[in-house]
C-alpha cells in the first residue's frame, strides 16, 4: 500500500517497519550505543531500532534527544527512517543532522499490521507491505 | 516556505556541508510550523552546553560541526557550563574526564565564533537585544525576558536551532515573531506584594500550572524591585509551563499595544503562593543554600553584601559579569559566599556532594529534584542568609 507523507528530511530508505503507539524521547528511551528502546513504558522495549524504519506520534522530551539521534548513526545503529504522525522540532533537528529521511503526517495506526516499509522523503510517501 | 536564491544556494551545498546542515534545519522547521520565509535576526543565544546535559552526544555533533568549519555570522553568546571554568577543582564535584570534556564543549563552540559567556542572562552586559529585533534564543528564562522585559522576538529555540539560526543568521518567520501570537490570553489580577524573588518565583509556578498562554498581568499588590526580580517570574513560569512570553500592566513595553478584552481572569491571593512554598518545603535541613538562577545582576550582587552566609552558598553568575566586577566579586568571596560563576547549580553534578538545597529561585525549585535529584526547599532571600555586620560599602 502507498501512503502520501510530508518529506521533512530528505532521503529514501527503508527495512523492518517497528510501530510505537507511544511518542518517544530519544534521551532516556534510546540507548545511544546499541540502538535498543530502555525505556519499559515503551511496548517496543528491548528492541532494536538499528536500520529499522520507526514510525511513532512524535518527539517528547528533552532537546538533548536531537544529539542522541546522531549518536545512534555515528554508532551505525540509528533507523533507516522515521515516520511520525507530527514531527517536532527534536525529530526534525535530529533526523536533519544524521541524514535520516523522516516524512510525516502519517497516522500511525494506519500502519498497523504491516512489517516492511520504504520511505521516499524526496517524493513524500512510503509504501508498506 | 519561500526562499531567495541566495537561500536556495545554501540550502543545495553550494556554500559548504555546515551552512547546508544548517539551512536544512530552518528550513524543515520553518515548513512544518508554516512560515512563509526566513527573516535576519539581531542575535543568538544557545543552550546546551553543560557536559552534564548534552553527554558525549552532543560532545560529538558540536565537535564534527566546528570541523566542518561552521562559523556563527551573528552576535551569539553562550549559556553555562557545568562547571566554573576557572576554579572547578575547589567546588568538588568535578573529575578531571567531566572537565576536560566539558572544555572541549567551549572550545568546539568559540571555534564557531561563538562568545563563551556562560550566562543564562545575557542581556546585562555581552547580549542587549533592542526593542523590536527579531533574535533566536535558546534558555527559556532568557526567552521569555526577551520577549516581554525587552520586547524582542523570538521563539523558545532548542539548543541546535539556535546554533542553525546563528550560522544562518536568520531565523523561520512564525511564531512569536508575528504579532497575532504576543497578544495577551489570560489576564492574572495579583491581589498580594511580591517583596522577594521566591514570591516572583511562585507566582509564576501557580500561574504556569492554569496551563496560560501569553498572560498578562495586573500586579494590584506592591511588586519591590519589579525590575530586577522580573526575570524569577518569568523563568518560573518558563520552566513549569513553557511560557516564552508575558505581560505586566504598566511595565512591559508591549502591555498596551493590543487593545483588547479578556475572556480569561484570574485572581491570585496570598494564600494560592503559600501552597507553592508549603509544596516546596522538604523536611530535611539544607546542606546547600544556592542563588543565582537565573544569574544574577550587579544590583543583585551588591546587595548580597548586606548579609552573610550561615552556611555553604554558592552565587551563581555569568563569565561576563565576573569580568565586568571583579572587585564586588572578590569581596562577596571574602565574607564566606562561592562564586559559582560560568555555571549554576541546576546544569552542574551538584548531587555528588548535596542532597537538600534551598533557593529563592522558583526555576531552580522546578528543576533541582528531577536533574539534581535534590530534596528542594523555596524560601526567601532573608531567610537563607543572615544579617552582615560589617558596612555593606
Amino acid at each position: 500500500m502507498k501512503i502520501l507523507a510530508r518529506p521533512v528530511s530528505r532521503g529514501v530508505g527503508e527495512g523492518p517497519l517497528l510501530i510505537s503507539e507511544k511518542p518517544i524521547s530519544f534521551l532516556g528511551d534510546v540507548d545511544p550505543k546499541t540502538g535498543i528502546i530502555i525505556n519499559k513504558e515503551n511496548p517496543l522495549y528491548k528492541k532494536s531500532i538499528a536500520n529499522k524504519v520507526l514510525a511513532f506520534p512524535y518527539g517528547v522530551g528533552s532537546t538533548v534527544g536531537s544529539y542522541v539521534i546522531y549518536q545512534l548513526k555515528k554508532n551505525g545503529v540509528a533507523p533507516a527512517a522515521i515516520i511520525n504522525e507530527n514531527a517536532e522540532t527534536i525529530i526534525i533537528v535530529g533526523a536533519i543532522i544524521s541524514d535520516i529521511p523522516l516524512v510525516d503526517g502519517v497516522r500511525i495506526n494506519s500502519l498497523k499490521g504491516y512489517t516492511y516499509a520504504i520511505v521516499n522523503a524526496y517524493e513524500g510517501w512510503i509504501h508498506v507491505r | 516556505m519561500y526562499l531567495t536564491n541566495e537561500e536556495e544556494k545554501a540550502l543545495e551545498g553550494e556554500f559548504g556541508e555546515a551552512l547546508e546542515k544548517a539551512m536544512r534545519i530552518l528550513v524543515a522547521i520553518g515548513d512544518v510550523y508554516g512560515a512563509e520565509r526566513l527573516i535576519k535576526i539581531s542575535s543568538a543565544h544557545i543552550s546546551g552546553v553543560s557536559y552534564k546535559t548534552i553527554g558525549d552526544a552532543g560532545l560529538d555533533f558540536l565537535q564534527d560541526l566546528a570541523s566542518l568549519g561552521a562559523k556563527v555570522l551573528v552576535k551569539t553568546t553562550l549559556n553555562p557550563c557545568g562547571m566554573d571554568p576557572i576554579k572547578w577543582r575547589s567546588l568538588g564535584i568535578i573529575d578531571e574526564d567531566f572537565a576536560k570534556k566539558q572544555m572541549k564543549i567551549i572550545e568546539s563552540y568559540t571555534r564557531m565564533g561563538v562568545e563563551p559567556t556562560l550566562t543564562c542572562t545575557p542581556y546585562y552586559i555581552s547580549n542587549v537585544p533592542k526593542y523590536g529585533e527579531d533574535i533566536a534564543w535558546a534558555e527559556s528564562s532568557a526567552v521569555i525576558y526577551a520577549n516581554s522585559v525587552i520586547g524582542a522576538k523570538t521563539n523558545r529555540e532548542g539548543a541546535p536551532s539556535a546554533l542553525a539560526a546563528a550560522i544562518v543568521g536568520k531565523t523561520p518567520m512564525y511564531g512569536y515573531h508575528l504579532e497575532e501570537n504576543r497578544i495577551g490570553t489570560e489576564k492574572i489580577i495579583v491581589k498580594m506584594d511580591l517583596e522577594d524573588p521566591a514570591d516572583y518565583g511562585a507566582l509564576g509556578i501557580y500561574v504556569a500550572r492554569m496551563n496560560v498562554k501569553v498572560p498578562y498581568f495586573v500586579l494590584d499588590g506592591k511588586a519591590l524591585n519589579l525590575s530586577i526580580y522580573v526575570k524569577y517570574l518569568g523563568a518560573a513560569l518558563a520552566a513549569e509551563g513553557s511560557v516564552a512570553m508575558m505581560h505586566i500592566e504598566g511595565f512591559t513595553p508591549e502591555w498596551n499595544k493590543y487593545k483588547h478584552e479578556f475572556s480569561d481572569k484570574i485572581i491570585v491571593e496570598k494564600d494560592d503562593i503559600k501552597e507553592i512554598f508549603e509544596e516546596k518545603s522538604c523536611e530535611d535541613e539544607e546542606d546547600l543554600i544556592a542563588l543565582g538562577c537565573p544569574h544574577l545582576s550587579v544590583e543583585e550582587l551588591r546587595d548580597l553584601l548586606k548579609y552573610r552566609p550561615k552556611r555553604t552558598t554558592w552565587i551563581s553568575i555569568g563569565m561576563d559579569m565576573y569580568k565586568a566586577h571583579r572587585d564586588l566579586v572578590n569581596e562577596l568571596e571574602r565574607r564566606g559566599y562561592i562564586i559559582a560563576k560560568g555555571t549554576c547549580f541546576v546544569v552542574s553534578p551538584i548531587e555528588k556532594k548535596f542532597k537538600v538545597t534551598a533557593t529563592n529561585s522558583g526555576k531552580a525549585s522546578k528543576y533541582l529534584p528531577s536533574f539534581c535529584k535534590q530534596c528542594v526547599i523555596l524560601r526567601r532571600t532573608k531567610d537563607l542568609l543572615v544579617i552582615s555586620d560589617e558596612n555593606s560599602c
